[in-house]
């Protein structure tokens, strides 16, 4: 069985459906992309997934459950974080104050100490400033603390979307390296890059989205060999 | 000066309780985004439940008590309830649609208490009768006192709670952005529910401590009361709790002062100059005096 199973998925915003019925599937341990032009409802889908968006119809199984059926705060303690679009860090709070929300279901005092300590080790800027007001980070600052607040909550799957958008490619280059480590931890990542040639670097599997359904599906290597994902997402 | 230092302690124990009051607009403002316009009417129904309580069951300091309790409850209950059925459902809808619903609110209480007490002023037994100090030839009245240190000690309380927390950090969470306290596993729709229920809590705490100063009660008490408490919580920055604070008792003061120092012709505008100042001040600084510029987010 799948660990993420989205069946026939329907999304509306008020008339228009944005999500026309896919279906894709992430097994535990992989790294898939989903990719996709700007408006191809890459963010709709995962913004479903976790509860931000309401669906139509269809079916999200999280290890068999229907998300779909879950109250939203409900899906992280399942073992489900969600790097959204835009990073939306808590800006007005501190650094540390970020992380501890990221461990918000958590009740364990001295487990959260030891991952905010794995999460320091990994991130050691965000140490440094775990004082400072989120808010004046710098861009790449602050997607690695809407990671490291995701990590937090000692997910199973962790969903990303554009981790990359905005950054200078130093950034770019620790982004996709630290995805890199987090996937060698056995921690299933479903990512969402406009980047799509790093996201297919990466990627075991990766789905191609087009205005709301999905247009191609496989093997990442292969898909970085089609014409088609060639010419309008490789730039080739 | 005599009559400037006491009419000095007489507004900033007028403003304490506008602070208090200030608080419950500034919380839900912070938390829901959404000015909650019946905030004042609970007030009015905590003072009316007083009278009924205190009237059924005296005012000896056991029976005050438990009838001090049974309001702040009432009140944090009627909170609940008001969001439960009339905001909740409108958590997506237009700013303007909220606000207007609020209104309507605030006048459906106004009715029942219309409808049930008549429009007659009603008097609340009294329950505190202190009596006052003199410090030199300053005459003081410990009420006052008591009302000011109960709101800084209510004040030190909340921030306390909100900064040391567990739920506090939840609402600092949700006032910034809901979806993403929501993706971090906070019951968004709990949290609103909790700010609602402390803000009506308050306004409970302000009404005992409203109808022990002036004992009258009548069905528009509360709107005309929390309209300024709303100016003062604009004025120090809606949204803040220092801000709440300092804007209260600023409105108090001036209150208090235009009062005794205008001449007669004049002292029926007092109201007035409080909204004058307020005016100025939105004109200066729109955010008010300790709110924060809004941060656009993307
Ligand atoms: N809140 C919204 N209200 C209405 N339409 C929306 C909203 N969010 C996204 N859309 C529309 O849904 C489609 C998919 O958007 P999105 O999921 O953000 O795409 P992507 O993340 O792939 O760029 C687009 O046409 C977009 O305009
Ligand atoms: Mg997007």
């Amino acid at each position: 069985m799948a660990m993420l199973e989205v069946k026939d998925l329907h999304v509306f915003y008020g008339v228009i459906e944005a999500i026309k019925g896919i279906s894709f599937s992430v097994e535990a341990g992989e790294v898939i992309a989903l990719i996709g032009a700007n408006g191809a409802g890459k963010t709709t889908t995962l913004h479903t997934v976790t509860g931000l968006v309401p669906a139509k119809q269809g079916e999200i199984l999280f290890e068999g459950k229907d998300l779909l059926k879950t109250p939203p705060h409900k899906i992280v303690e399942m073992g489900m974080a969600h790097v959204p679009e835009g990073r939306r860090i808590f800006a007005e709070l501190s650094v540390l104050a970020n992380l501890k929300l990221g461990a918000y279901t958590r009740r364990d005092k001295r487990e959260i100490e030891e991952t905010l300590e794995m999460v320091y080790e990994r991130f050691p800027r965000l140490k440094e400033r775990r004082g400072q007001i989120a808010g004046t980070l710098s861009g790449g600052e602050q997607q690695m603390l809407a990671m490291g607040r995701a990590l937090m909550s000692r997910p199973k799957i962790i969903l990303m979307d554009e981790p990359s958008m905005g950054l200078s490619p130093l950034y770019v280059s620790q982004i996709f390296a630290i995805i890199e480590e987090i996937r060698k931890t056995g921690t299933t990542v479903l990512l969402v890059e406009q980047n799509a040639k790093k996201a297919l670097e990466i990627a075991d599997r990766a789905y191609v989205l087009e205005t709301g359904n999905i247009a191609l599906e496989g093997n990442a290597r292969e898909l970085m060999e089609n014409d088609s994902v060639k010419r309008a997402y490789l730039g080739e | 000066m005599q009559t400037f230092i006491s009419t000095l302690i007489d507004g900033l124990s007028l403003g304490s309780l506008y602070a208090l009051v200030a608080l419950g607009y500034s919380m839900v403002y912070g938390i829901a985004k959404m000015l909650n316009f019946a905030h004042g009417d609970v007030i009015m129904i905590g003072i009316y439940t007083l009278f009924v309580t205190l009237g059924a069951m005296g005012t000896s300091p056991l029976m005050l008590a438990l009838s001090a309790l049974i309001m702040i409850a009432f009140c944090a209950l009627l909170g609940f309830t008001i969001e439960k059925l009339a905001y909740k459902p409108l958590r997506t809808a237009s700013p303007l649609s909220v606000l207007i619903t609020a209104i309507g609110v605030s006048y459906l209480l106004q009715n029942i208490a219309l409808l049930v007490f008549g429009s007659r002023q009603q008097k609340v037994p009294t329950y505190f009768s202190l009596g006052s100090i003199y410090i030199g030839s300053v005459q003081i009245e410990l009420l006052s006192l008591l009302i000011l240190a109960v709101t800084v000690l209510i004040m030190i309380l909340l921030a306390l709670f909100i900064s040391k927390t567990k739920l506090g950090s939840a609402m600092l969470a949700v006032s910034e952005d809901k979806g993403a306290a929501q993706l971090m596993g906070i019951n968004v729709n709990a949290t609103i529910s909790l700010t609602f229920v402390i803000g009506s809590a308050l306004a409970g705490v302000g009404a005992l401590l409203y109808a022990a100063k002036m004992p009258w009660v009548g069905p528009y008490t509360g709107s005309v009361f929390g309209i300024k408490a709303f100016a003062a919580a604009v004025f120090g920055g809606i949204g803040s709790i220092p801000g709440a604070m300092i804007g209260g008792v600023l409105i108090g003061i001036i209150e208090a002062m235009m009062n005794v120092f205008l001449p007669d012709a004049l002292s029926n505008a007092s109201d007035g100059f409080a909204y004058l100042v307020l005016i100025i001040m939105l004109v200066l600084k729109p955010s008010g005096l300790l709110g924060r510029k809004q941060i656009e987010k993307v």
